[in-house]
């Protein structure tokens, strides 16, 4: 049981970090559909990364700089060049999936070691939740400390609410004199980030070695999570456990020879997303107040 | 700094130059990327963009890679034009193929060819269903188009490979996941050129494209639902003003893209393969869209696009053969032509103009 829900928080934990990346680009107004391409540049940046240097840690940086340098192109081409973002996500998304596919060659059957568990001093000792909570490695912790200071910092912050303010009206957010353009770099930038972090976390948890594509679409779910989510960081957590459960759940059946096909268990976790945007779509339309109004949008003037 | 000045009217001049400049920029970024990943850039160039051409069975090998991605193209095209974002042709050209496939091996004795207009039908009934979902979930749900459409193409790939493994297998295939071969009436031939012989792969599915390429473009141009197309995708404030119905050209874009995909599976599957097996596809649904975008969202454009990528798959493909370039390189070309198409259309609307230091 307790291994149970170790493996289902590991498998969300890059939806999670992808998600959250993205809700804060999105809150600027910037939609990159991206995140897949992003996330598999992250987990080859991280394999490249320990087999050079041998120390996982190296993997989390070089993810997510990985990460940051995706979504710099992609920001150069929306955020200065204009272009559609829908197509320019998809692109970066293609591109990526041929630069790893490049990069990662040279790494094939070569397998890294994990990230090592950290225990927190004392709590890790209360049982069960012990285990469960405070026996996670950096990344996981990370990720729960990300969540809880975005929420604040859109909420409470004066950055968080000039960013909201850039994604929900860019051409007032400009006349007041906020520097959109730079604003959504930022935010594109840290949803690169946390994309990548999220990539590297599969290689380094997950799945110990290359395989071209190996992010499974987990960036196109982290997308539609963030719809899940309403755009509320917290939700996010509740939405990736989730995903997670069900991906685990059809592995589970699989292993325990389950009456039903594999393939369609398989299909479980694409079907399930379907249906949550399904639910959760059905309600947003009659309340537009969550969907950040210029998303998508190009922003022309200034600068 | 460089700032953007809108032009008084989209300039024709950059409407041919873009696609040019955004080639040659394009090799050149992908043998810098090469340079720096340490491959000869010379050779790759050569393997990639010249190797195709170098005989005449493979020219006529592009024409049939060209085939199914100029088909998908030219759906996506109707889609993208009314911005609805069907990213799902992959899935819509499985199951196009399967359920032809399907009924293709329900007649296992059929002969006449006159069968294949009865699977090229159940192929554009299998991608217009699977299209017909993201549809009717945006137009009734208002529920993103573009997630819905890629979730079904991974249901789609595992549906094809559970069907191929379980109820469609052919029991003499010694355990490999195929099915039975196609009967002969749901086969499409290669075409014999008097006194040559067949030309590499090239077969009749090709004359597919000869009638959709010019019906495709009379349909764009000179009818009154290409024109609703037009401008609901150019001016949506416009077509709310003359009362087009937003969510009827909606379904109706993602039908018939789907459909289009849906038969590009089942000319795939009957020339090329001639029996199911767990891949049919190769990423052509996903490729589609960067051929869609090379050919400016014109059915002429798409024509020639289409043959682009293909020569440059088939290079690619080469590639991997003589140099173990993996062959996946290609979507790092596709990425980079589809980054400086996009940046060609802002500059068709925007001048630039440098100006000194800050403004």
């Amino acid at each position: 049981m307790e291994a149970l829900i170790l493996t289902i928080i590991a498998t969300s934990i890059p939806l999670l970090l992808a998600a959250t990346g993205e809700l804060i680009a999105e809150k600027s107004g910037i939609l990159n559909l991206g995140v897949e391409g992003m996330m598999l540049s992250g987990a080859v940046g991280a394999l490249g990364a320990v087999l050079w240097l041998e120390n996982p840690y190296y993997g989390i940086i070089a993810g997510a700089l990985s990460g940051v340098l995706m979504a710099s192109i992609f920001s150069v081409f929306t955020i200065n060049f204009m272009t559609n973002q829908v197509a320019t996500g998809l692109g970066l998304t293609i591109f990526a999936t041929g630069l790893t596919g490049l990069a990662g060659a040279p790494l094939v059957g070569k397998t890294i070691p994990s990230l090592p568990k950290i225990e927190i001093f004392l709590l890790s000792d209360i049982p069960l939740i012990g285990s469960i909570l405070f026996k996670q490695d950096f990344v996981a912790y990370l990720s729960i400390a990300i969540i809880i200071f975005i929420s604040f910092f859109l909420k409470y912050s004066k950055s968080g609410i000039i960013l909201r303010a850039v994604g929900d009206d860019h051409q007032s957010a400009h006349s007041v004199g906020y520097p959109v353009k730079k604003i959504r770099w930022y935010a594109t930038c840290f949803g690169g980030m946390c994309a990548g972090i999220g990539g590297a976390y599969i290689p380094l948890v997950l799945t110990p070695h290359w395989s071209e594509g190996m992010t499974a679409g987990r960036g196109w779910i982290a997308l539609a999570l963030v719809v899940f989510a309403s755009w509320i960081p917290w939700r996010i957590i509740v939405g990736a456990l989730i995903f997670g459960g069900i991906t685990i759940a059809q592995l589970v059946g699989q292993a325990r020879g389950w009456p039903i096909p594999s393939q369609l268990l398989s299909m479980m976790p694409y079907i399930a997303t379907i249906i949550a945007l399904t639910m959760i779509s059905g309600r947003l339309s009659k309340n537009n107040s969550v969907v950040p109004s210029s998303l998508g949008k190009p922003f022309f003037g200034g600068q | 700094m460089i700032t953007f000045i809108p032009r008084d009217k989209v300039s024709k001049n950059w409407i041919i130059i873009a696609p040019i400049l955004s080639i040659v920029f394009t090799i050149f970024f992908g043998l810098l990327i090469f340079t720096f990943l340490g491959y000869n850039p010379l050779e790759t160039l050569y393997q990639i963009f010249v190797s195709p051409f170098s005989r005449i069975d493979r020219i006529s090998d592009i024409l049939v890679k060209a085939c199914p991605l100029i088909i998908i193209g030219t759906g996506l095209m109707l889609c993208f034009k009314s911005n609805v974002w069907n990213i799902g042709a992959e899935g819509q050209f499985i199951m196009g193929a399967l359920l032809a496939g399907f009924i293709a091996l329900s007649f296992p004795n059929i002969e006449t060819k006159f069968f294949l207009l009865i699977t090229i039908l159940a192929g554009f009934v299998g991608g217009a269903l699977w299209a017909f979902i993201p549809a009717i979930l945006k137009t009734k749900l208002n529920v993103n188009e573009i997630l819905v459409s890629l979730m079904l193409v991974y249901v789609a790939m595992l549906f094809i490979d559970f069907i191929v493994r379980g109820p469609l297998r052919d029991p003499m295939s010694f355990g490999f996941p195929l099915s039975k071969p196609y009967p002969e009436g749901a086969l499409i031939n290669k075409i014999p050129f008097p006194g040559i012989g067949f030309l590499g792969q090239l077969h009749y599915g090709i004359l597919f494209v000869f009638l959709l390429v010019p019906f495709s473009w009379i349909f764009v141009n000179k009818t009154l639902g290409g024109f609703k197309i037009n401008v609901l995708g150019s001016a949506p404030q416009a077509a709310k003003f003359a009362g087009f119905k937003q969510n009827s050209i909606t379904i109706t874009v993602l039908l018939l893209s789907g459909g289009l995909a849906g038969v590009a599976g089942v000319i795939e599957v009957s020339a090329n393969i001639g029996q199911l097996q767990p891949e049919v596809s190769f990423g052509y649904g996903f490729t589609a869209i960067i051929v869609a975008f090379l050919g400016r969202l014109s059915p002429i454009g798409i024509l020639f696009a289409g043959i682009i990528i293909a020569t440059v798959k088939l290079g690619a493909d080469n590639a991997q053969m003589t140099m173990g370039i993996p062959k996946v390189v290609t979507g790092l070309f596709e990425g980079i032509l589809l980054f400086f198409l996009l940046t060609g259309e802002t500059l068709q609307k925007y001048k630039i103009k440098w100006s000194e230091g800050k403004k």
